[in-house]
């Protein structure tokens, strides 16, 4: 019985998405408590798949009874239940956020979330190349449509650019599918694996230039140099805890690069093997730098963050291209931590605009903030860890990333990490500086307050800071036991494929 | 163990202060020495174990994968700097209790300080090099906080701000560094790695990890060209800077050095660059120092100039020279912190500290005065005083330096030279301040400061005396136990006396007496002829206007490579995918696969010309909107056409509902767009798009070749095998939709309800722009919903309805389906729309179009999660025939359920979509402005 909780991350959020859509009240209090429920119950189906996943245990979960490869598979490995598990808690903190208001501002914004969970939580249990991609469309549009959320000129030409960008790559990711479709004849990701070890010379060509087009699709949703235009702008117009849930979505890109380049194209398969590697390498490296320098002379606060977003997209990408099983163990540490610390960002930033008026998140001097100890101490706390200053979560992030680089690399990513970390610290003291102490004496008396939904939070987020470096030792084993099962793809193409019966068994 | 608890107990009391902030002052310090004082004495009780010659170790794993642990040693040196840190740092809580303004916040104060206090502990302790550098920049940052304690000014902004960047940079290098050498060693353990000496010596990166090394300790230890900070850092209160600027932080490069000194040191490297590096900051400091106004300027100077002394002391590589070092770093911290505190005190009494307003303090402040005249002569190296002794052994190991060959005496005495510029400039700190002259235009009374305060002072005062007379008794043990962890014979044969006779050091100590006597009263010619081209320029600003450069550059930079504009970005795109997809393609040995190509047939060829005449026609007229939409609809149908010739009805009979629904879309968007289309694309642009597109859809033609013309080996044959026996359904397409990958239909189906919403999101505060003319600039008709068309319409709707449904209903066996019926639907409610206007077809036909949504996907989640309950995987269908009379046999699946909830999801989302576009496109509707077609809500409420 156990197997069908791995189809509850989603069946979960759909059914509460459309009860939601039914729940048409002039009041928001049902639809929160609707809500709340819905995301309740997913934190604990996302413990509970955690816990499942603690032996090493892989399950399966065959839509419709189809036996793999003819039917959709999801497969609920070590992974895909950390991933699941970020993305729950991501979420409960942006439905917390929400709650104080900011869902009211505008049509539906607690079923377009359940449906962004959904579509989340999908791209990251799907067996199935083709099902990703239903699943990317989910995300993306449902995505779209909460970055529209409260409205505004600004957010509507960024979202514009967004969707776009976004719908465009997604017809080359059915492209790219259709191609390994034609050429291995399978769409299960599995399946897929297993195909790609003999493929004739001819066969060979094709699947290389369908899985390159892929590569670029996942990079431009990891939003990686030179495809990295759509973030910025559209991250800093996202309402706030429309932010917080985005700062998931750039690591479904790095999901999915980990994920197709260890199973599919990992060491097993021979000639077609690592070629993503080099471009993952250089466009991390590059979108490092160009991150570091939108950090460096961005305006704004919320710009600035979003800029940070690329670092960190880039650190893991660059790190994904090393291809050694350690950098892949350090890319998953890295990931929670950036994750929660960059959304805990944005909710600061906007408590921050709220309460200096007209300033807004602009750096410059401006009235004193309502709650500047408060606040203060916050952006301080996820600045430095989103930095990497000891003793937050980043510091042991960051380096762990750094001391798997050898040779050549190391001599890069230390360079270019390093140095955005320089820029980032001169940036990141003068926007504080500013922000809070260049302030006149009487605070303005116009901005909500953080209080303890929005506060909350805020906190519960940039606790993320003090917690990861206190559990440091079982996370790491945790990411440590992740890629031992990810360096064999073996067990997952058994648990899969295998002759194990039908019905979701587990397959040891 | 204990050992933690000396790094423990200051961490858990820079809490103390926050939870005694209702306190009054004097309570606050007392509770918040309370924790610092134990740890003093665990160290002491620990220091007993170290000085009979053990080293205590404590060790925690932390982050196995990256050798990071928490792990503590605690030997000689770490005894000594951590007595250092813990005692200065209790004198500085006392002195701080009467420094700080009753409107400064004192939790706030001691908080940071006591955060600074563990992490400058957790430096010396650390027996691992990450945790050693987590400690590192704790520092950094703790100072940050301190330096711009007084966050309303300027100055200090600035100067914290500047510090942070300076000695940050230097921490990375320092990461940088510490990691090189981990690789080197294998370990981040201090243990091994100072074991490991031989190997990193060996090592071809040893330069670069002593250079990183370097500029992580010269930058926080202030030495040259990285000292600029340190005088910025001054705006810190005076207890700050006493206590890191002066006694602890800025040491802790210098304790790094020491630290490493037994693997890094011995080289040539170490040797020239160390010891010049310390002479050229030595002078310069000296110099600065004799050129202030502001006495914590002279003082910050002064310690620029003393930590010089000190790097330079590490680089000499005789015998003594370390333990010089050694000696003179704990030397200097009580001199230095005492006249820091004296200096405070003047500031705090008489609420200025510019030499210039100050003189004949004596009379006033008589006890300070005393006090700060034997820590300036301590300073100054006076005889009988701690300073003298290690100043003396400083200028005997200047004397052994054989390296420069001939011009080795040039050491010696420069090193007299340095000497006197500190007489000089602890002269005039001294008697300017305290004896000559007098106060001029003070802005208080000067009086004495309360005992308390000078309680300090007075302490370390006793302490320079008892070290300058009975130094063997007081330090040597404790200078032994340092030593035998850095240079283990350092000290055999040294006997740490006052008086070694009538030698040359002892004359060249005489001889900077003299000079520097004579300097100090030449004073004047030097503020007059040097003072202005040495002080010109503020380092704040200097660093402050780089920065804004930088950030313009940046922000050029990235103007250059964002140029905000969509169609850049898409040919960014395009190129990357042309890029990637040729990558493979080149790798192919032909393009032409095994299986023959077909005849070709004269109606495909006319399709597929018609169908590239569309293709192109459509772009051709892009500026007149309606004849493209009309050349659009010319490609549509022959790709219709196409699936019907290639076998797939189900495709075609899609593209033809989906064709007219969409070409309504447009109709209603474009009506939107401005009139007249401008040309703004230049010639070599277009040229260059259409390359690229001709180019990206090469290469796609290609592709699809390829794939064609291989031999097909897919799971596809299991579903046209299947599809009956295991399904129920004889419409493969079908069966695979609602069946083989029903999960991907309930996906899709979703992924159209959020466009929905999002629509309705997008459109619902939208006002446009609603024209009232053509491009041509003939108006609208007023006439909008012809009689004829409404009649017929009307008609027509319940028999477009019957067809719909009856696609939907065959849909499991023949062409047909609920996705086919919804559209089928849709259109002829479009229809109703079109003919009798929104307003008037909301009133009848109150459809809430969110619910039907919602209605839809429900019924397909339910049909996908009812054979949970019978203990089948979810989307599990099932099907079965029955005997009805009067029908016959009928076929009866849960797949037709699904079905029907994409038949509802399509009608809902695609009535969502054009209804509120339709809602925007109708002028003239005040009545309906504020309101929203998502229901039939507003239109029930208008009915009423």
């Amino acid at each position: 019985m156990m197997h069908h909780l791995v189809i509850a991350p989603i069946a979960l959020p759909m059914l509460f998405a459309c009860l939601l859509m039914l729940e048409r009240s002039v009041l928001p209090h049902r639809r929160r408590m609707l809500a709340l429920i819905g995301t309740t119950l997913q934190l604990v189906v996302a413990v509970t798949l955690l816990v499942m996943t603690r032996d090493g245990t892989i399950w399966t979960y065959q839509l419709g009874e189809w036996h793999p490869p003819f039917g959709i598979v999801l497969v609920l490995d070590r992974l895909a239940a950390y991933m699941v598990i970020i993305s729950t808690l991501l979420g409960a903190a942006a439905m917390l956020y929400a709650s104080n208001g900011q869902d009211a501002k505008g049509t539906n914004f607690h079923a377009l979330f359940q449906f962004q969970l959904m579509g989340i939580n999908g791209a990251f249990l799907t067996g199935d190349i083709f099902n990703l991609f239903v699943f990317f469309e989910i995300l993306l549009i449902a995505s779209y449509a909460l970055l529209l959320h409260s409205g505004g000129r600004k957010r509507t030409l960024a979202g514009m650019h967004y969707v776009i960008l976004n719908v465009a790559a997604s017809s080359f990711f059915l492209i790219a599918a259709g191609t390994l479709y034609g050429t291995l004849g399978t769409l299960n990701m599995a399946d897929l694996a297993v195909k790609v070890t003999h493929v004739t010379e001819r066969q060979q060509g094709l699947v290389e230039a369908a899985a390159l087009m892929l590569m670029a699709v996942f990079l431009l949703k990891t939003a990686i140099l030179p495809l990295h235009f759509w973030l910025p702008r559209a991250y800093a117009a996202a309402p706030g805890s429309v932010a917080v849930i985005f700062a998931i979505m750039t690591k479904v890109g790095v999901y999915s690069l980990l994920r197709v380049y260890t199973l599919i194209f990992g060491d097993q398969a021979g000639n077609i093997a690592h070629f993503a590697h080099q471009w993952l390498w250089c466009g991390g490296i590059a979108t490092i730098a160009v991150g570091a320098l939108g950090v460096f002379s961005s305006p704004d606060l919320r710009i600035q963050i979003s800029y940070l977003t690329l670092v960190s997209v880039g650190t893991m990408v660059a790190a994904l291209g090393m291809g050694s099983v350690d950098s892949y163990s350090a890319v998953l540490f890295y990931l929670p931590h950036t994750t929660f610390i960059t959304a805990g960002l944005y909710l600061v930033a906007e408590a921050i605009g709220r309460q200096r008026g007209r300033a807004g998140t602009r750096i410059v001097k401006s009235r004193r903030l309502r709650q500047p100890y408060l606040l203060g101490t916050l952006y301080f706390v996820g600045t430095l860890a989103i930095l990497g200053i000891p003793p937050f979560s980043g510091s042991i992030a960051k380096v762990m990333i750094l001391t798997t680089a050898h040779g050549y690399q190391a001599a890069w990513l230390w360079g270019v990490v390093l140095l955005s970390t320089l820029l980032g610290l001169v940036s990141m003291s003068r926007a504080g500086t500013t922000i809070f102490w260049r302030a006149g004496q009487d605070a303005s008396t116009r901005g909500a307050l953080l209080n303890w939904r929005t506060g909350g939070a805020a906190i519960a987020l940039l606790s993320v800071a003090l917690l990861i470096p206190l559990f440091a030792y079982p996370l790491s084993a945790f990411t440590h036991d992740i890629v031992a099962q990810l360096a064999a793809p073996g067990h997952y193409v058994e648990a899969v494929l295998g002759q194990a019966p039908s019905l979701g068994e587990a397959v040891q | 163990m204990l050992l933690p608890l000396i790094i423990l107990l200051p961490l858990i009391g820079s809490l103390v202060p926050v939870l005694a902030r209702r306190a009054r002052r004097t309570p606050i310090a007392l509770l918040t020495a309370l924790l610092p004082g134990a740890a003093l004495a665990i160290t002491i009780w620990l220091g007993i174990q170290v000085l009979k010659g053990d080293i205590l170790h404590f060790a925690l794993p932390w982050v196995p994968q990256m050798g990071l642990a928490l792990a503590f040693r605690f030997d000689g040196l770490s005894l000594l700097f951590t007595l250092l840190i813990l005692g200065i740092g209790l004198l500085v809580i006392v002195y701080a209790r009467y420094y700080l303004d009753p409107k400064d916040s004192m939790p706030k104060f001691y908080g940071f300080l006591m955060l600074f206090m563990t992490s400058m502990l957790g430096i010396v302790t650390s027996d691992n090099l990450m945790l050693l550098w987590f400690f590192w920049e704790l520092t950094s940052v703790s100072s940050f906080l301190l330096i711009s304690f007084w966050s309303w000014s300027s100055n200090a902004r600035k100067g914290a701000r500047m510090a942070f960047a300076v000695t940050g940079a230097g921490g990375l290098c320092l990461l940088a560094s510490l990691m090189l050498m981990g690789h080197i060693v294998g370990s981040f353990s201090l243990d091994t790695v100072l074991h490991s000496g031989e190997t990193l010596r060996q090592s071809p990166l040893y330069p670069l990890v002593l250079i990183l090394l370097l500029l992580g300790a010269f930058t926080k230890s202030a030495q040259f060209p990285f000292q600029f900070w340190l005088p910025h850092a001054m705006s810190a209160p005076t207890p700050v800077s006493a206590y890191l600027h002066s006694a602890t932080m800025v040491k802790a490069g210098i304790f790094l050095l020491i630290r490493l000194y037994p693997v890094m040191g011995d080289t040539n490297g170490w040797y020239y660059i160390i010891t010049l590096t310390g002479l050229i900051t030595m002078f310069y400091g000296a110099y600065m120092a004799m050129v202030q106004y502001d006495l914590k300027g002279l003082l910050a100077y002064s310690t620029i100039s003393h930590l010089g002394l000190i790097t330079m002391l590490l680089g000499l590589d005789t015998r003594l020279s370390t333990l010089a070092a050694v000696f003179h770093v704990v030397n200097h911290a009580i001199f230095k912190a005492s006249l820091f505190m004296a200096v405070g005190i003047v500031d705090h009494e008489c609420g200025t500290r510019d030499s210039r307003r100050l003189g004949g303090l004596r009379r006033y402040m008589p006890y300070t005065a005393a006090l700060a005249t034997v820590a300036g002569a301590s300073m100054a190296g006076v005889p009988l005083l701690n300073g003298f002794i290690s100043k003396e052994m400083f200028l005997t190991e200047t004397l052994q330096i054989q390296s420069l060959g001939g011009l080795s005496w040039l050491i010696p005495a420069l090193a007299t030279l340095g000497s006197a510029l500190s007489v000089a400039y602890s002269l005039r700190l001294v008697v300017d301040v305290f004896y000559r002259g007098e106060p001029r235009f003070l802005p208080k009374q000067p009086h004495e400061a309360p005992r308390p305060m000078r309680l300090p002072i007075e302490i370390l005062i006793i302490l320079c005396l008892a070290v300058g007379m009975f130094p063997s008794f007081t330090v040597g043990a404790l200078l032994n136990s340092a030593m035998s962890v850095v240079a283990t014979d350092a000290m055999s044969g040294q006997s740490l006396a006052v008086w070694h006779g009538i030698n040359l050091p002892l004359m060249m100590s005489a001889a900077a007496m003299l000079l520097g006597l004579i300097i100090y009263l030449m004073r004047n010619i030097l503020h007059s002829s040097f003072r202005r081209d040495f002080l010109k320029t503020d380092a704040k600003l200097v660093f402050e206007r780089a920065v804004q450069k930088s950030i313009a550059f940046g922000e050029r930079v990235l103007d250059r490579i964002d140029s905000r504009s969509l169609q850049q970005y898409m040919l960014v795109m395009m190129t990357l995918m042309l890029i990637m997809a040729v990558q493979g393609l080149v790798k192919m040995p032909g393009l032409m696969g095994p299986v023959a190509l077909q005849p070709i047939d004269p109606f495909v060829l006319a399709g597929a010309i018609a169908m590239c005449i569309g293709a192109i026609a459509t772009v051709n007229f892009q500026r007149y909107r309606l004849i493209a939409l009309i050349c659009l609809s010319i490609t549509e149908l022959m790709v219709a056409l196409a699936f019907l010739k290639f076998s797939s009805p189900d495709l075609a009979l899609t593209q033809l509902v989906v064709a007219p629904v969409t070409l309504i879309l447009m109709l209603l968007t474009l009506f939107f767009l401005p009139q007249q289309t401008p040309r703004v694309s230049s010639g070599i642009r277009i040229l260059r798009d259409l390359v690229l597109a001709a180019a990206v859809g090469t290469v796609i033609a290609s592709i699809n070749f390829a794939v064609l013309t291989d031999h097909y080996d897919s799971i596809g044959k299991f579903f046209t095998d299947n599809a009956v026996s295991g399904a129920g359904g004889h419409n493969v397409v079908n069966v695979i939709l609602v069946d083989f990958r029903g999960f991907d239909t309930l996906g899709e189906i979703t992924v159209l309800g959020i466009t929905a919403l999002g629509v309705l999101k997008l459109l619902n505060r939208m006002k446009l722009f609603v024209p009232t003319t053509s491009a041509e600039n003939r108006p609208w008709a007023p006439e909008y919903f012809p009689t004829i068309f409404g009649s017929v319409a009307q008609i027509v709707l319940p028999l477009a309805l019957m067809v719909a449904f009856y696609f939907f209903i065959r849909g499991h066996n023949l062409p047909g389906g609920g996705f086919i019926g919804g559209l089928v639907a849709a259109s002829a409610l479009i229809m109703m729309y079109t003919a009798r206007g929104v307003e008037w077809t909301m009133r009848r036909l109150r459809i809430d179009f969110q619910r039907l949504i919602a209605t839809g996907l429900l019924i397909a989640w339910l049909t996908s999660a009812a054979p949970l309950l019978f203990g089948h995987n979810f989307l599990t269908t099932w099907f079965d025939h029955f005997d009805i009379p009067l029908i016959g046999s009928l076929e009866i699946a849960s797949a037709l359920v699904f079905d029907l909830g994409v038949f509802l999801t399509v009608v809902g989302a695609t009535m969502m979509i054009l209804a509120n576009l339709g809602r925007l496109a109708t002028p003239y509707s005040p009545a309906r402005e504020h309101r929203q077609i998502d229901g039939a809500m507003s239109a029930k409420k208008e009915m009423r």
